[in-house]
């Protein structure tokens, strides 16, 4: 595959997706192409290998003009340190610092080597994801820790602190602003609080256990960790999935980004309390939501994506009743639209609010809705399809504003384009089984799947052991790129604006705390 | 003489007793406006209930202060609903204070409560005090203009006066009235802490404005400050009421009188309530930042108020 004007010799894995092994020398000059070509860093993780006579690995994974690009490095057995990425990609940053965290793996020459994930749960010297640290479920608390927060000084500066615990029923947070009078300053982010060990928690899974984990690393995107987790057990372990099974994937990750957007629209207007707009969208949402529950068994359809298909059918009856729901709320969403779109004060607040300008968001890797709000064309529905996205012909909703009204406008589009692929594919469905059981897995084997979910790319890297339980699972939600992102989106605005731009970017905590 | 001291204390039991429903109307509104299934009219005295009978938790550096603040509070606003008229006017507590020292009552709930904020010394105290400040230095002089128009037009800041004038005269239109009706209700709105200046249903603590302020109340306290906003909402309608459609108010000593009275003021407080939730449901929260330009157009309308006084009737 050629980046730039040199051949960096990876090799296909699937459509779409490469693999490749290197220096960590050869890793920074493949980066630096990346960059120089306008590509991102998507995910970086380490890996323990100990066990196969090498030392440690560090992964990365790039999103370039060719598709993903999976590019890994042996490092040492001990102190185990690769060359610093954040310098080309920002957005390595916290990713590098859980790497460190988790695996002891040292970025050499990081400017901010603060913890990450740890609080104070594990010792300085303990690193829970290597293969010699017994899995732990319940973690005493070591006491209250500082945490190095970037201070700003000057006349009238103050700090507010805002969390972990919100007086809303919201995933757990801290948020340091420093302000003068109601105007944002600076805003740091400290997250962590919810991780469960999730990557330790899939060492020696079987496969199918395994995939209802993966759903499970952010709840609000289940299918397409589902998806991204089964793509890639079926990349390592060669196997073919039914037509029918890959359709009706496709089927459920759009309702689930219908779902998604419904839900947000409705707490944007909340947001700005207009709680006409919370009140009609979640009706809809709520139609959805028992549609979804009486035609495949689960409102948010867990565990209908199982390796090798899907573990539930559509009858024509089904098909017709989801079809006449999809035109309905269509229609009803474009009624909403009009209110959102002719509500003087709404439309005040959401313009020019939390802006993220394009030359900003390409530099610090925004990604998935968030990006296309600000510019970054990016969605792998489009310009890289899987089965059936290839015969689906996607259109991508694109803003250039940057702010709360363009990630609204985004996810009005994306509701109207998700509606008619859901009838485009009930029109469509192949016949055939739904389900084809994998072959035992007897070689250690390796896979990456990736799937434009509802907030934006989520990749999971698979490793299966010889004995075809998980080895190593890496479930990246594009929450990681974005974090940084929401920080730097709230500069200049007034501190009650805060959670209405949040909103709009609606992160997931559990998906980056792991 | 004594008539007049049970109709008094009728009065101001009446109001402290109703305001609760009151809020409790304006919230059945609203949901039904959004499609919601609304909760029960008497929800907020179920809430009341429930606070009383809780043990009050207290910040370690709460001082004697912030215990006390919310008893004032009540205080206060129990005493502002004996004075203005909602069933009789011109009783015993009336001459104890004019438009203007209504004003003064209401500031001093305001910086008690404001102080009670920034006395545990949490981020969120302060931050709701700072704004309520805001909010309340532009809002005070445009109630003040509101009320010298209408005194302006019976020559007394006394409210009996006002009422008498308004009611119990000949009629007459008073254009300038209508200006201040506007003003008035776009004070009551900030004053009140609803939309659009403050979200009284919202759950996020970096947006509120009089929430923030009491975040760290619980048990008795947050009770007594609960039903002290429900009785400042219940005041603050009364005095709409007053000023601006006081026709079906018992004069002074006309007994006989009081039963059309209760039966307007409830008529008048459906509307008004419904009026709100209303317009809760339509609009939404303002920028922060644009609550001065939402006060100042207050300000002006009750100034254009009165200048229409003078320029038809002077």
């Amino acid at each position: 595959m050629r980046i730039g004007d040199h051949d960096w010799s990876l090799d296909a894995i699937g459509r779409h997706r490469w693999r490749g092994r290197m220096e960590p020398g050869r890793l920074l000059a493949l980066a630096r192409a990346v960059k120089d070509e306008g590509g991102q860093l998507v995910a970086l993780w380490g890996t323990d290998d100990r066990r196969d006579g090498a030392g440690f690995g560090i992964h990365a994974a790039f999103l370039t003009s060719a598709g993903l690009a999976w590019v890994s490095s042996a490092l040492a057995a001990d102190a185990p340190a690769y060359p610093d990425l954040a310098h080309i990609f920002p957005q390595a940053d916290r990713m590098q610092r859980a790497t460190y965290d988790l695996l002891g793996i040292r970025a050499e020459g990081a400017v901010d080597e603060r913890k990450w994930l740890r609080h104070n749960a594990w010792a300085e010297d303990e690193f829970p994801l290597r293969k010699d640290h017994a899995f732990r479920p319940a973690v005493s608390p070591r006491g209250p820790e500082a945490y190095p927060f970037i201070r700003v000084e000057g006349d009238g500066v103050h700090e507010i602190a805002v969390g972990p615990i919100h007086a809303g029923t919201i995933e757990p947070g801290h948020f340091r602003f420093s302000v003068i009078g109601d105007r944002i300053l600076k805003l740091e982010a400290r997250l962590g609080y919810a991780h469960k060990g999730i990557e330790k928690r899939f060492e020696g899974m079987d496969l199918a256990t395994g995939a209802r984990l993966a759903g499970r690393v952010s709840g609000d995107s289940h299918s397409a960790f589902a998806w991204a987790y089964c793509m890639a057990v079926e990349t390592a372990a060669a196997a073919t999935v039914p037509g029918r099974a890959l359709w009706l994937r496709a089927l459920f990750l759009e309702i689930e980004r219908v779902a998604n957007h419904l839900g947000d629209l409705g707490y944007l207007g909340n947001d700005v309390g207009l709680a006409f707009g919370f009140a009609q969208f979640w009706r809809l949402k709520e139609d959805w939501m028992r549609m979804t529950a009486s035609l495949f068994g689960h409102r948010y359809l867990f565990d209908r994506i199982v390796p090798g298909g899907v573990a539930v059918d559509i009858d024509d009856a089904g098909r017709a009743e989801l079809d006449a729901l999809a035109r309905r709320i269509g229609a009803e969403a474009r009624e909403l639209k009009a209110v959102y779109d002719e509500h003087p004060t709404l439309q005040d607040r959401f313009a020019d609010t939390g802006v993220c300008r394009p030359e900003l968001a390409a530099q610090l890797g925004l990604t998935g809705l968030a990006g296309r709000a600000s510019a970054q064309a990016w969605d792998a529905r489009t310009q890289f399809p899987q089965t059936p996205y290839d015969e689906l012909d996607v259109s991508m909703a694109t803003q250039r504003r940057g702010d709360v009204l363009a990630r609204a406008e985004v996810r009005f589009a994306e509701v109207h384009e998700s509606l008619r692929l859901i009838s485009d594919i009930l029109a469509r469905l192949p016949a055939g089984p739904v389900h084809a059981p994998l072959e035992p897995v007897r070689a250690a084997c390796e896979g990456l799947g990736w799937v434009e979910g509802w907030r934006g790319e989520v990749v999971v890297a698979v490793r299966i052991a010889a004995d075809g339980t998980l080895d190593r699972v890496h479930p990246h939600d594009p929450s990681w790129q974005n974090w940084p992102l929401l920080e730097m989106g709230v500069l200049g605005n007034i501190v009650p604006d805060f959670p209405l731009v949040n909103k709009s970017f609606n992160l997931s905590y559990s998906g980056t705390d792991l | 003489m004594s008539t007049g001291i049970l109709l008094q204390a009728a009065q101001t039991l009446l109001a402290i007793l109703l305001a609760p429903l009151l809020m409790g109307w304006v919230n059945q509104c609203r949901a039904w406006l959004q499609g919601r299934s609304a909760p029960s009219i008497v929800q907020p005295y179920r809430a009341l209930r429930k606070l009383f009978h809780k043990d009050a938790v207290l910040a370690h550096d709460a001082s004697p202060l912030f215990r006390f603040a919310p008893y004032m509070v009540f205080a206060s606003m129990a005493l502002a609903a004996g004075i203005v008229p909602t069933l009789a006017n011109d009783l015993p507590f009336s001459p104890a204070a004019d438009v203007i020292a209504l004003v003064g009552i209401f500031a001093l709930a305001r910086v008690f409560l404001a102080l009670a904020a920034m006395d545990i010394g949490t981020a969120f105290g302060t931050l709701g005090a700072r704004r309520e400040m805001l909010v309340s230095f532009l809002a005070e002089p445009a109630l003040l203009m509101v009320f010298f128009t209408a005194s302006l037009i019976s020559q007394s800041t006394a409210l009996p006066v006002i009422v008498a004038t308004l009611a119990h005269k000949a009629f007459a239109i008073h254009p300038s009235l209508a200006f201040a009706a506007v003003a008035f209700w776009m004070i009551s709105l900030a004053e009140n802490a609803r939309i659009p200046v403050d979200n009284p249903t919202t759950h996020l603590e970096l947006t509120m404005i009089h929430e923030a302020m009491v975040l760290e109340y619980s048990a008795r306290h947050l009770a007594l400050i609960e039903w002290a906003t429900a009785v400042k909402l219940f005041t603050y309608s009364a005095l709409g009421i007053a000023l601006f459609v006081p026709w079906g108010i018992a004069a002074q000593g006309d007994v006989a009188a009081l039963p059309l009275a209760l039966a307007a003021m409830v008529a008048k407080l459906a509307a008004g309530g419904a009026a709100l939730s209303l317009l809760e449901a339509v609009s939404a929260k303002v920028r922060l930042f644009r609550v001065p330009e939402f006060l100042g157009t207050a300000f002006l309308l009750a100034v254009l108020g009165m200048l229409i006084h003078f320029l038809l009737e002077a």
